[in-house]
């Protein structure tokens, strides 16, 4: 008889009734095939592996990660609630000791949603990876996260939410942003002055193969997450990178998926993109099912699958060689880093301007973060929009020391409701979520 | 007129019905070491002065099968599998005449990698010559693509006496259960034909030529020549013949339990509507997982014959049982003793010993026997109760894959409880004092598993897959495949799907003028390749729901139908 080495739980929410358009790559039709591989392959009658119904989560979880402007159910559809729900039914399972590893097989994703959210970009609009790893600590107490985004495309709403917290890890492998939505996800991009080298950016050439991503997870990815020694790896699974894949360029395989996920051992994989719905998804999902449940892949191939078209060429090998040596270089000089741009006390400040494709929104936006060695930070954001939206943010972080949690209240209090539609203030020392509104 | 025959685990009952009602019933032990003149006996009981040629059904409900397949006593089958990508299903089930051949479908039914026939004459050989004479074929996605299927039976059919097909048994997506199920077919096929083939001619050499209906899990019957493409779905029938017993008393509009309460175990299935929930996979049973239909059941180890003990202050039931009751003999304290303390039991009880037998536990509890009897009945009862609210909470949490059925979120709660077997009426009294709402015993609860034998009427499924891509329909379980127009559309899918239910049903033993069809899985799915629609993905799933014959009044329980 079959059965899985570890208890593994699948949340599968393929939303058969929801796209963000007939035609768009995120349709009814993207996990169809996925469905029928992994019914047809019989993995939910494996001995170890169970199937759970989703649940859906609540306005306060959304709020707890994001400044939904102007709030939650304006932004969302009840497919976020159901996918974000998914997540975190299975980060429940896991914390409730249910399931050793689980994997949220969910649409819509999530992983370029923000802190804040005007509405979709790069097809996501809540982060529900972000959204159940702040359920998780907010219930279960846990610290230390490391995310580890294996998308084809750089996770930046992941990088966004986390770019002040040293408590959470967050490694995104992509294609190279020079050469794939949305454009960034450098090695430079290294975290916020109370983070520095917790955001690690590990830009991949296109064209890079199994042999290359698994260079990538084995000498860079797992030596940073080890010294990192977080409660909880969590993997941002994107599909993208398959070979067959309509909108990106890179040469992995499903094999490879499987591997990676075992090499990667995360206790959570949340599903995020992949567009190949035919060619790829149906043997990646299935491969990575089997890897994290420790059955037996090594068989698993997809039916036209060809190595030597797709075998890595020397160049590529040798560029992601340097990347990977510059992530770990950067990751080994943080603490040099973090006393350089820490030496002058005060505030930090930076502007941006954050494009929502799907939507068509431009956000223009200021972040001002206390610079502090002992927190996250108090985050004071300052945002508005092309579509006339304009509103103030604070956020207190879950370990705020006592001058930045002061200084996020004294923000809220001070903040003059006249000059913003809406003033939200996120305490998550207390959970508490607050609004002001413009008098009318 | 009409017999319902039921073998059970201890006993074989049997009833007559006719347009008087039901007019005779039996019950006779079960000879496992002879099941057919236990079959026999039951039947000669209720015909005794009958004139048989007014007999125009009978169906029976038999372990045949089941038993074959949990005394593992099934002969050598030949399984040959073509897979491709995935699963190595050699670990499916370890099987001594495996085999393996090169050849791959993909999820839509196209060919990845051709069949290796020259293989198949080679491995018929080897069957023949240890010999095996039954086999399976199976490969993955033979539902979308009955064709390696078909091609790999017609090689080995030479060498075999029968050779089934992976696609003929269900339309389900499951190439585990798909193998499972092709093998339990193949396996129980030659002991149920030579079976039933010999019930059949000793019937009709006594005057009573009516052919065999068998019933199956799902609650359904088919008639006996139908079987013997089927021969699994007879196992496992007995849990739908009391439920089936129990559904005509079930109200409309209402969500009942059906709870029958055995010796050993007491079996739970749920009536939505009057009709039995069916499982969502398919039966299972030793080490077979299988897409054979089946009712909905939960089995749990609480019976009249239980051991009764007391674990760290508190009173436990089963799931064991060690004989029967110290009433009646035993050695072990059970919840039929606690009855016999209460003055429930039957004469032939002996109240003494029942009462000694308690004895132990009234002392570990410090309370009376009296006392003691009373927290054992109680406890039996919270623990169907619980085992009820277990199954319930199963069904409420069974994964839906659309944001429509999440919004909907329907969740059934029973608030009707229809108790069979033999202690139902004891049971009964003491389940209402527990469940927040209506509880009353299935008339004729003795025999009412043959009732429902004999009340069933015939059930089928059919599933349709329809790829306007590739301008192909199929069938698989009805030997279709024929090509379609790029507009084919959901509705002439619905329109094949019930036209080939209907002559299915027929074929099956149905009446034609009251079939209870309905759709119970319908999906579209427009294809996009790049930002072109190519064509339409249409998967529909029809069935004949179970039901009781037409024609039969449960107010008066008699047969208002001449032809019967």
């Amino acid at each position: 008889m079959l059965s899985a080495k570890h208890k593994t739980g699948l949340v599968f929410f393929p939303a058969f009734d929801w796209a963000i358009s007939p035609t768009h790559p995120e349709r009814q039709e993207r996990l169809l095939y996925t469905q029928d591989q992994v019914f047809e392959e019989g993995l939910f009658d494996i001995e170890g592996i169970t199937e759970f119904k989703p649940g859906l989560v609540t306005i306060e979880d959304v709020q707890r990660t994001h400044f939904c402007v102007p709030d939650p159910s304006a932004v969302m559809t009840e497919s976020h609630f159901i996918s974000a729900g998914g997540a975190k039914t299975i980060g429940t399972a896991l914390m409730e000791g249910k399931i050793k590893r689980g994997f949220a097989l969910v649409r819509p994703p999530g992983h370029h949603a923000n802190r804040v959210v005007h509405g979709a970009r790069g097809f996501c609009n809540v982060n529900i990876e972000a959204i159940m790893i702040e359920h998780i600590r907010h219930a279960y107490g846990v610290k230390r996260v490391a995310i580890v985004d294996t998308d084809c495309h750089h996770g930046d709403g992941t990088q966004d939410i986390y770019w002040h917290d040293p408590n959470t890890l967050f490694i995104s492998l992509h294609q190279d942003g020079r050469t794939l939505y949305p454009g960034s996800g450098f090695l430079d991009e290294m975290g916020g002055p109370n983070a520095i080298g917790y955001t690690i950016n590990i830009p991949l050439p296109p064209n890079t193969s199994e042999e290359g991503f698994l260079y990538t997870v084995k000498n860079a990815v797992l030596p940073i997450v080890e010294e990192f020694k977080p409660e909880l790896i969590i993997n941002s699974a994107g599909q993208d990178n398959h070979y067959s894949d309509p909108i990106t360029n890179m040469n992995f395989c499903a094999h490879g998926y499987a591997e990676l996920t075992r090499l990667l051992n995360a206790d959570i994989a949340v599903l995020e993109g992949g567009y190949s719905i035919e060619g790829a998804l149906p043997y990646v999902n299935t491969g990575i099912i089997m890897a994290m449940a420790g059955l037996d892949y090594s068989h698993f191939r997809e039916p036209d699958y060809d190595p030597e078209k797709i075998c890595q060429r020397p160049h590529v090998t040798r560029q992601i060689k340097e990347t990977c040596d510059a992530a770990i270089a950067l990751w080994q000089q943080r603490k040099v880093l973090a006393g350089q741009v820490r030496s002058e006390k005060g505030l930090s400040r930076r502007t941006r301007q954050i494009y929502y494709d799907t939507d068509g929104i431009q956000e223009h936006q200021t972040e001002i973060v206390k610079i502090c060695g002992n927190c996250a930070g108090a985050l004071l954001i300052d945002s508005s929009t092309n579509e006339q939206a304009h509103i103030l943010a604070v956020h207190i972080p879950p370990d705020a020391c006592y001058e930045c949690r002061q200084q996020g209240l004294k923000w809220f209090e001070k903040a003059g409701a006249d000059n913003f539609q809406r003033i939200y203030l996120q305490d998550r020392t207390t959970d508490r979520y607050q609004i002001k509104k413009q008098s009318i | 007129m009409i017999i319902g025959l039921d073998v059970g685990g201890t006993h074989t009952d049997v009833v007559l019905i006719s347009a008087q009602g039901l007019v005779a019933e039996a019950k006779v032990p079960t000879d496992f070491s002879n099941l057919f003149n236990t079959v026999l006996d039951g039947l000669n009981c209720v015909t005794l002065g009958i004139n048989i040629q007014k007999i125009r059904r009978l169906v029976l409900s038999t372990t045949l099968t089941t038993n074959l397949v949990v005394q593992n006593k099934l002969p050598a089958v030949g399984m040959v599998t073509a897979a491709g990508p995935g699963i190595d299903p050699a670990l499916f089930h370890p099987h001594p005449h495996y085999y393996k051949t090169a050849g791959a479908l993909d999820h839509r039914g196209r060919e990845i990698e051709p069949l290796d026939e020259k293989r198949l004459p080679e491995i018929g050989l080897k069957l023949k010559q240890s010999g095996v004479r039954y086999a399976g074929v199976v490969t993955k996605f033979s539902v979308r693509n009955p064709e390696h299927e078909k091609r790999m039976a017609a090689a080995l059919a030479p060498f075999c006496e029968h050779v089934f097909m992976g696609h003929q048994f269900s339309g389900a997506l499951n190439f585990p259960r798909r193998i499972a199920t092709t093998y339990l077919n193949a396996a129980v096929y030659p002991s149920h034909k030579q079976f039933f083939e010999f019930v059949q001619k000793s019937l009709n050499q006594q005057g009573l030529g009516v052919p065999i209906r068998i019933l199956k899990p799902d609650g359904g019957n088919m008639q006996f020549d139908a079987s013997l493409d089927y021969p699994a779905q007879t196992i496992l029938s007995g849990p739908s013949a009391s439920v089936m017993g129990a559904l005509a008393y079930a109200p409309r509009g209402n969500t009942s339990l059906v709870i029958d309460i055995g010796g050993t175990t007491t079996d739970m299935a749920v009536l939505v509507n009057g009709v039995p929930l069916l499982a969502r996979s398919g039966i299972e049973i030793g080490p077979y997982k299988t897409s054979i239909r089946a009712m909905l059941t939960h089995s749990i180890g609480v019976g009249g014959d239980s051991v009764v003990r007391v674990q760290n202050g508190a009173i436990t039931i089963g799931p064991d049982r060690a004989g029967c009751a110290m009433a009646y003999g035993g050695s072990s304290p059970t919840p039929t003793d606690a009855f016999c303390v209460l003055g429930r039991a039957d004469f032939r009880a002996d109240r003494k010993r029942a009462a000694e037998g308690l004895a132990p536990i009234a002392q570990m509890l410090e309370v009376p026997v009296q006392e003691a009897a009373e927290r054992i009945f109680r406890k039996a009862c919270v623990q169907i109760l619980e085992g009820a609210q277990k199954m319930v909470d199963h069904i409420n949490s069974k994964p839906v894959y659309t944001v429509h059925e999440m919004v909907e979120d329907i969740q059934i709660q029973p608030d009707h409880i229809l108790v069979l077997g033999g202690p139902a009426e004891q049971f009964a009294e003491k389940l209402a004092t527990l469940f927040d709402g209506k509880v009353a015993t299935v008339p004729h609860y003795h025999v009412a598993n043959a009732i429902g034998c004999a009340l069933a009427s015939t059930t089928c499924e059919v599933c349709i897959y329809a790829d306007t891509a590739r301008k192909i329909l199929t069938a698989p379980s009805e030997n279709i495949s024929k090509k379609i127009s790029p507009d084919f559309s959901m509705r002439d899918c619905r329109d094949i799907a019930l036209r080939l239910l209907r002559e299915k049903a027929l074929r099956h033993g149905a009446h034609p003028d009251s079939l209870e069809m309905e759709i119970i899985e319908q999906s579209q799915f427009n294809m996009i390749r790049g930002f072109q629609t190519i064509g339409k993905n249409i998967r529909v799933r029809a069935q004949v729901k179970p039901g009781l014959i037409h024609g039969y009044d449960p107010k008066t329980e008699k047969l208002m139908r001449d032809d019967l």
